[in-house]
């Protein structure tokens, strides 16, 4: 094929093909060897049965090392299980959700937390809490009538 | 050899006379349903914006979410359906020697499928049965006539694509070894992908009936978001496909140029059709069940496309210079000076491109995993579909409309109504601006989409996000404004412009262009390659979810 291409037009397109692997690199650099990937749990759960499913049997703050907490949380239309959490400043925590029924999202404004919450899965995520205050947590994703009110508070002393 | 004279003498004859009555009344019909959605949809969307802001109090009757899932309903579907569809077919009608009367039929088919499944849509809507907004995501369930209703629209818009497929086969068979007329091509990509992309979402809608008349129990929820994920993604192209037909095909026409290298826009468009569908995955970033390693996979599937788009940014502007130059425009900026800024069918569509700058920009950054953690869900990706189909998308339309409807209507567009346009783009281009500028920002703070007025319990953090929701109900005040006018412009242009004979403005290639391969023209090796990426891409996460599948999920009813 003869291509009458102009000589900026391939560098430009070649701009184009190096700023794809640019972010390529970068994205794949942050996801697997710095650990920066979104949140991917891929742990399958009997949504029905959370009651007696470890660890949502206990949904609840614990901690797990200096300055390390685990949060298990259950989202369910409209609110989370427990909500008001607690905890000191530089905490560590680590999200493991779930839902009760339908879709939900889990954000914290303001933060780097945020990933969507479907029936029948164990959602991750971690964040590092450095700053004292209150952070708003909301549900992202529409799943009803309610869905404006689900919102809950994490307070950082 | 006789019906071929025949209709060799019918192509000239429709290029000589314009576009004959029978296919401009589906035209017609097309364009008119197209901008009353237009009107509903906008008049729906300030509500939402007032009520979002706190400013309006919807009556008991009437959620805040019914009207958000008609808003979304009326210009996603609708309006974007019915004027891809009208304006190619007058396309095809034009540049192929008008339409078979089969094809006629076809579409006229199309049609009433879609007239069909509208009723059933939008009474579960409206009846607050169907609060599911568009994407419908199991194990929220609606009423099954409102998935029943889907499906005949589908099919409705499946039977135009096969007319279009009959059309063009048709053509081919009487021009052997000629290249199809480049408007009938972009036809012929849009048209591919629609049939190809809705396959996934037609499976989910057929899955979700049997379920939700309650004949099934349970359904997967992640491969429904997946199914529907590879459509809605593929139509926010087959919109990008559309709007790129009229800025290489129309646009250099109207300012008096020639277009691009035949070439590459070619290429560009198959590189387009090959690269669309799996782009869908990016909506799914943050979902649970998928590996990381398919997520970076399909961040290459979802950046590929800023190839082509680069492309088509340089070919543009590529073709203003060198007009600009030809008119006398000297220096590095001059050239620019001398387009025609008074003509609305030239500065609509400018600045459509103009806005896909920072909208490809965006979708580019949200596409990556680290920016898409921090924006998924908020009202920034509100903000980037409001600059890139609200504003890209439909400014080209608007623009198109200008020369399209009076095309159709066999009238003429007068300096005033011209004037009206140049008024109306700017109306909307400002009211874009603030309204897209606030979500991006409001969303980048963490405000989520998709959420009616709230101050989560009083919440300091929501508060602070006041400001900005105030600024795009402004920008949607503005907007709707823009709606009336360009609501207004397309009535008079169809029905009380002085008559006429308005020319279908398509520029010729270069005088010393290369000759285009003929490999472009093989449409099965395009398909078989676009296949081929649709396997790779979605049969490892699609059979994961369905082996390693939680216990399926009953329907739900939240609203």
């Amino acid at each position: 094929m003869k291509l009458k291409m102009h000589r900026y037009e391939e560098l430009w397109i070649l701009i184009g093909c190096a700023l794809l692997i640019v972010f390529m690199l970068i994205t794949g650099y942050q996801t697997f060897a710095r650990e920066m990937g979104p949140p991917s749990g891929n742990q399958t759960i009997d949504w029905r049965k959370l009651d007696e499913t470890a660890p949502f049997d206990k949904p609840g703050l614990r901690q797990t090392g200096d300055n390390e907490y685990e949060a298990v949380v259950i989202l369910e239309a409209f609110g989370f299980t427990p909500s008001n959490i607690e905890i000191p400043a530089g905490a560590t925590v680590k999200f493991i959700l779930t839902s009760k029924d339908i879709v939900h999202g889990f954000e914290i404004a303001g933060t780097n937390v945020n990933a969507m919450v479907p029936p029948g899965y164990v959602q991750e995520i971690t964040q590092k809490f450095s700053k004292p205050g209150e952070y708003l947590v909301l549900c992202n994703e529409y799943c009803g009538i309610g869905h404006q009110m689900m919102s809950t508070v994490i307070t950082v002393i | 050899m006789e019906t071929t004279k025949l209709q060799l003498l019918k192509d000239k004859a429709n290029r000589a006379m314009g576009i004959n009555r029978q296919d401009a009344l589906f035209s017609k019909t097309y364009m008119f349903i197209a901008f009353v959605a237009l009107l509903l949809g906008g008049i729906l969307g300030l509500t939402q914006g007032l009520e979002k802001a706190g400013i309006l109090t919807l009556p008991d009757w009437l959620t805040y979410y019914q009207v958000l899932t008609a808003h979304g309903f009326l210009l996603v579907i609708v309006l974007t359906a019915f004027f891809t569809i009208g304006y190619f077919y007058a396309g095809l009608s034009h540049t192929l020697g008008g339409l078979l009367p089969k094809v006629r039929k076809m579409a006229w088919i199309g049609f009433a499928l879609k007239i069909i499944g509208f009723p059933l849509v939008v009474v579960p809507v409206l009846s607050n049965d169907a609060t599911v907004l568009y994407t419908f995501y199991p194990p929220m369930a609606a009423s099954p006539w409102f998935y029943i209703g889907l499906v005949f629209i589908v099919l409705g818009v499946w039977m135009c694509a096969f007319g279009a497929f009959v059309q063009v086969a048709s053509w081919r068979k009487r021009n052997k070894g000629q290249h199809l007329p480049i408007l009938a091509f972009f036809a012929t990509g849009v048209f591919v992908l629609l049939f190809f992309g809705s396959l996934g979402v037609t499976t989910e809608v057929l899955t979700i009936i049997p379920w939700a008349f309650g004949w099934t129990d349970t359904i997967n929820v992640m491969v429904s978001r997946t199914l529907f994920w590879s459509f809605a993604h593929t139509l926010v192209n087959i919109w990008y496909l559309t709007a790129a037909s009229a800025w290489y095909v129309i646009v250099p026409k109207v300012i008096g140029g020639r277009r691009f290298s035949d070439v590459l826009t070619r290429f560009v468009i198959i590189a387009l059709v090959i690269t669309n569908i799996p782009g869908g995955f990016h909506h799914q970033i943050i979902d649970p069940g998928i590996t990381q390693a398919i997520k970076f996979m399909h961040v290459f599937m979802s950046l590929v496309i800023a190839v082509p788009s680069m492309m088509t940014a340089y070919a543009m502007f590529s073709v203003f210079e060198r007009r600009g130059r030809e008119l006398g425009g000297r220096g590095l900026v001059g050239w620019f000076k001398k387009m025609p800024w008074g003509d609305v069918r030239f500065l609509a569509p400018f600045i459509a491109m103009a806005a896909f700058i920072p909208g490809g920009a965006g979708g580019i950054v949200q596409s990556t995993n680290q920016l898409n953690q921090v924006v998924h869900n908020t009202m920034w990706v509100v903000g980037h579909f409001h600059l890139t189909v609200g504003t890209t998308v439909m400014l080209t339309f608007f623009g198109i409309s200008y020369w399209l409807i009076p095309y159709i209507s066999k009238r003429v567009l007068t300096p005033k109504i011209n004037k009206l346009g140049v008024i109306t783009t700017i109306v909307w281009t400002v009211g874009m601006a603030l309204m897209s500028i606030s979500m991006h920002t409001v969303g980048l703070l963490g405000a989520p989409r998709r959420t009616s007025y709230t101050t989560y319990g009083d919440s300091a953090t929501a508060a602070s996000w006041d400001p900005y929701i105030i600024i795009l109900a402004i920008g949607g005040t503005l907007l709707m404004v823009g709606v009336i006018l360009q609501a207004y412009a397309v009535f008079h242009l169809m029905f009380r412009a002085p008559k006429g004979e308005t020319e279908f403005p398509i520029a010729e290639v270069e005088e010393n262009a290369s000759e285009t391969p003929y490999w472009t023209e093989r449409w099965g090796r395009t398909i078989f390659l676009m296949l081929i990426l649709i396997v790779m891409a979605y049969v490892v996460p699609l059979v994961d979810m369905i082996v390693n599948a939680p216990p399926g999920s009953p329907p739900f009813r939240t609203w």
